[in-house]
């Protein structure tokens, strides 16, 4: 064992010493109840958001900077929502990744927005591992929320997604769960595949041509199915990830049209699922690519509550890394006050 | 200078190529050669005397596969740095990658990296020349020049020649001039990625070279090698399967040699787990199945030498998302006190004996420079490595010589430490 794995089992980058969070990076190795703890916390957040003023101060006077090295609006947009009503103040960076090869290094920036006494960073970043670099590097006391980071993860979508299910099918336990797509090039999926398992479903599947799928897939505890039928049948809950253009180039795919003629969602094939499955997708929607419009719109289809969770799921988030922050600093000043004495 | 190294036990190959150790009770050095083993005569006066109780005595290292930096990247490291890195590290020997800016294509890089290299004295350095101008894999560099200036061979560093009848006249030019051909296998269009493809790959979701990117180019240039005749050797092997290849191509009397970096006898994909760029290396660890069967090439001798593959960054470097660091690592003064861990493997069939490990980087890497055989003998150059193989320590960022300090080693209880490095005959490192 070397010694970042030897670190890693002792004292894993995410957690207090109490095992609270504090950083957010990968729902992997997180417990069941850490889990359950956050869809709680979220659950009681949501009536924030109906509240004529939608405003509660867990992070007041605390700065949160949205660090986007990727474009995005979707999730860029639902964390500041989610930071603002949480009373934090926010700044958004969004960051030409060639911005950055051009001259300032990351390190370097990093210590630039510490010096403005920043206390959150959410960072989305093209390069898997990119949060775990920053959260290694920041000084303690600033937690680290992963936007998304290239194919390796984006929990915060894999925590709305589970809450999404929670809500609609009242528990994990017993139900199967297809998702189907670009697996390979997806940091979704990664996420929803790990939270999914350690929640205690029955059955998680992915459905893919082998293109699209990373070479032993089923060791992360899925089972594989090239054919979407087969794959659906008796599944309570669809997922479909978004079809990049680009993945028709490089020889992952010979055409949209055949992609959506073997895997694209309608009506017909969601049939062959449980009649109450419901169907989430990630977002942004490709119509006619990987689901039927008909589908995405009908009563089955909980995409739009998805959103909503979103910006629950974030508030959860902030609020626990921020306190799980403000714990590691205050034990810090207990020891430093017993050694004191000492 | 006269130098005497009392006590100690002397590695020493017997007939029938079997190495052990001697003890000894004194070693006598004059005029760069070893004059005296065992002598008890009084008439010799020594400016240094070097007390190697419980150490071992060994020929200094060989090590194929070192990145001087020099000229161009001297932010990483200098042949000054670099060479005194290797002389601490009981390096004798190296021959250093063409891969510097501008690339050593020419007579001019070579008689320079020369002139630096006997400035300071640390080590032997032997030049590998550009397999093509510029590393460009397009046209051949003037072979010719670059043997009279002093290159031993040549090479392509870590850009593979992605035409195919390039690579064959290459190969034709080489044998035409009796050179060495250093080659890397990659096959670039499978090469795309930072670490090995596998279920780590597809669990922290970073790019994977699959196998394949290794073994097709083996495949390749044993028959190229075979086809041209000349010299191949294979640098950096990752791959279990590069190793089945190899001891066939040998079987068959195709002349071909290879070696492996010692960080891919010791570390596997797993290590990548957590992002760690200090893990990211091309050739990437693979997994245990690789590793054990580049061990058990070591062990029989299909893979001929071990390198240190040394590759010094500076800090900024590997500070960065794991794919955008620089790969490769610093490790050529850490070559003995490694091969301790990996004498001490507890995995069954996942160690090399320390004696094995010498013979690799002495005798092993001899062979595939085609040069005589390095041994401590009365009358034999004085090329000599004193090495304490007990002496235990945390290894500090401090303590690293090589401007470079990209190590996972940092922070790691290591055992053994090279005592003195003795090359021709005068002392090039001594430990205070």
């Amino acid at each position: 064992m070397n010694m970042s794995q030897d670190r890693e089992k002792n004292n894993p980058l995410q957690l207090t010493r109490t095992g609270q969070l504090k950083h957010f990076l990968t729902v992997s190795g997180l417990s069941k109840e850490l889990l359950t703890e956050i869809l709680d916390t979220a659950d009681s957040l949501i009536e924030v958001g109906e509240r004529n003023i939608k405003k509660v101060p867990l992070l007041r006077g605390k700065t949160v900077v949205n660090l986007f090295f990727e474009a995005s609006t979707r999730t860029r947009s639902t964390f500041e929502l989610a930071a603002k009503r949480l009373s934090a103040d926010v700044l958004n960076l969004n960051i030409n990744t060639s911005a950055t090869s051009k001259g300032e290094s990351l390190s370097d920036m990093l210590r630039n927005l510490e010096a403005m006494a920043s206390d959150m960073f959410v960072v989305r970043h093209s390069q898997s591992g990119a949060s775990h670099f920053i959260a290694e590097s920041v000084t303690p006391g600033v937690a680290i929320i992963n936007a998304g980071d290239g194919w390796h993860a984006h929990p915060t979508q894999a925590m709305l997604d589970m809450l999404t299910i929670r809500q609609n099918k009242g528990k994990f336990e017993g139900l199967k769960v297809a998702i189907i797509g670009d697996i390979l090039h997806s940091r979704v999926a990664r996420s929803q595949i790990r939270a999914l398992n350690t929640l205690g479903v029955k059955e998680v599947r992915v459905i893919a041509p082998n293109t699209l799928l990373p070479i032993h897939v089923e060791s992360l505890g899925v089972t594989v199915f090239n054919d979407i039928e087969e794959g659906l049948k008796g599944t309570d809950v669809v997922i479909m990830l978004r079809l990049q253009k680009e993945r028709m180039n490089g020889a992952l795919l010979p055409s949209e049209q055949e992609y959506y003629q073997l895997y694209g969602l309608t009506k017909k094939r969601l049939s062959l699922a449980n009649k109450d499955a419901i169907v989430m997708h990630p977002g942004p929607i490709n119509r006619g690519v990987e689901i039927e419009s008909e589908v995405a719109d009908c009563p089955q289809s909980v995409i739009l509550d998805q959103v909503t969770n979103g910006i629950a799921i974030r508030m959860a988030v902030m609020s626990m890394a921020m306190s799980g922050q403000t714990e590691e600093k205050n034990a810090l000043i207990e020891r430093s006050k017993e050694g004191n004495i000492i | 200078m006269k130098i005497e190294i009392t006590n100690g036990k002397l590695f020493q190959i017997d007939d029938n190529n079997t190495a052990l150790w001697k003890e000894i009770k004194s070693l006598r050095i004059s005029n760069g050669i070893v004059s005296s083993i065992d002598s008890t005569t009084h008439d010799f006066k020594p400016d240094t005397v070097i007390d190697a109780q419980g150490c071992y005595i060994l020929p200094g290292l060989i090590d194929l596969n070192v990145s001087l930096r020099e000229p161009g990247f001297t932010s990483k490291g200098t042949i000054e740095s670099e060479t005194r890195a290797a002389a601490a590290g009981g390096v004798t020997t190296l021959c250093c990658t063409p891969e510097t800016s501008p690339c050593n294509d020419s007579k001019a890089v070579t008689n320079l990296i020369e002139e630096q290299t006997n400035k300071f004295r640390n080590c032997r350095v032997f030049p590998l020349g550009a397999l093509t101008k510029g590393l460009l894999g397009e046209q051949l560099s003037e072979y010719a020049s670059l043997k009279e200036a002093g290159c031993v061979g040549l090479s392509n560093a870590y850009h593979p020649i992605k035409n195919l009848s390039v690579t064959k006249r290459c190969f034709e030019y080489a044998k035409t001039h009796e050179l060495s051909v250093f080659i890397n296998p990659i096959e670039p269009s499978l090469h795309d990625g930072v670490m090995h493809e596998n279920h780590v790959s597809t669990t922290v979701g970073l790019q994977g070279i699959p196998s394949l990117a290794e073994t097709i180019a083996v495949s390749q240039l044993i028959q190229l090698a075979e086809a041209t005749g000349v010299h191949l050797h294979l640098s950096q092997l990752s791959a279990a399967q590069s190793v089945d290849l190899i001891e066939n191509a040998k079987k068959k009397g195709i002349d071909i040699t290879a070696d492996v970096a010692i960080h891919n006898l010791m570390y596997v994909d797993q290590n990548v787990e957590h992002f760690d760029s200090m893990y990211h290396c091309l050739p990437p660890f693979r997994t245990e199945h690789d590793r054990l069967a580049l061990v058990k090439g070591v062990n029989s001798g299909v893979i001929d030498a071990v390198t240190s593959a040394h590759q010094p960054h500076e800090a900024a470097a590997k500070q960065m998302p794991f794919a955008e660091t620089a790969p490769g690592m610093t490790g050529i003064e850490f070559l003995l006190p490694m091969a301790m861990k990996l004498h001490s493997g507890k995995k069954k069939g996942g160690s090399v004996n320390i004696l094995k490990f010498i013979q690799s980087m002495t005798s092993g890497s001899s062979k595939v420079l085609k040069s005589p055989l390095p041994g401590i003998d009365v009358n034999q150059p004085a090329d000599i490595c004193v090495f304490d193989p007990c002496s235990e320590y945390t290894l500090e960022y401090e303590d690293i010589i090589s401007q470079g300090k990209n190590t996972p080693l940092v922070g790691q209880k290591m055992t053994g430490k090279v005592m003195a490095t003795i090359l021709k005959g005068n002392i090039s490192y001594i430990r205070q």
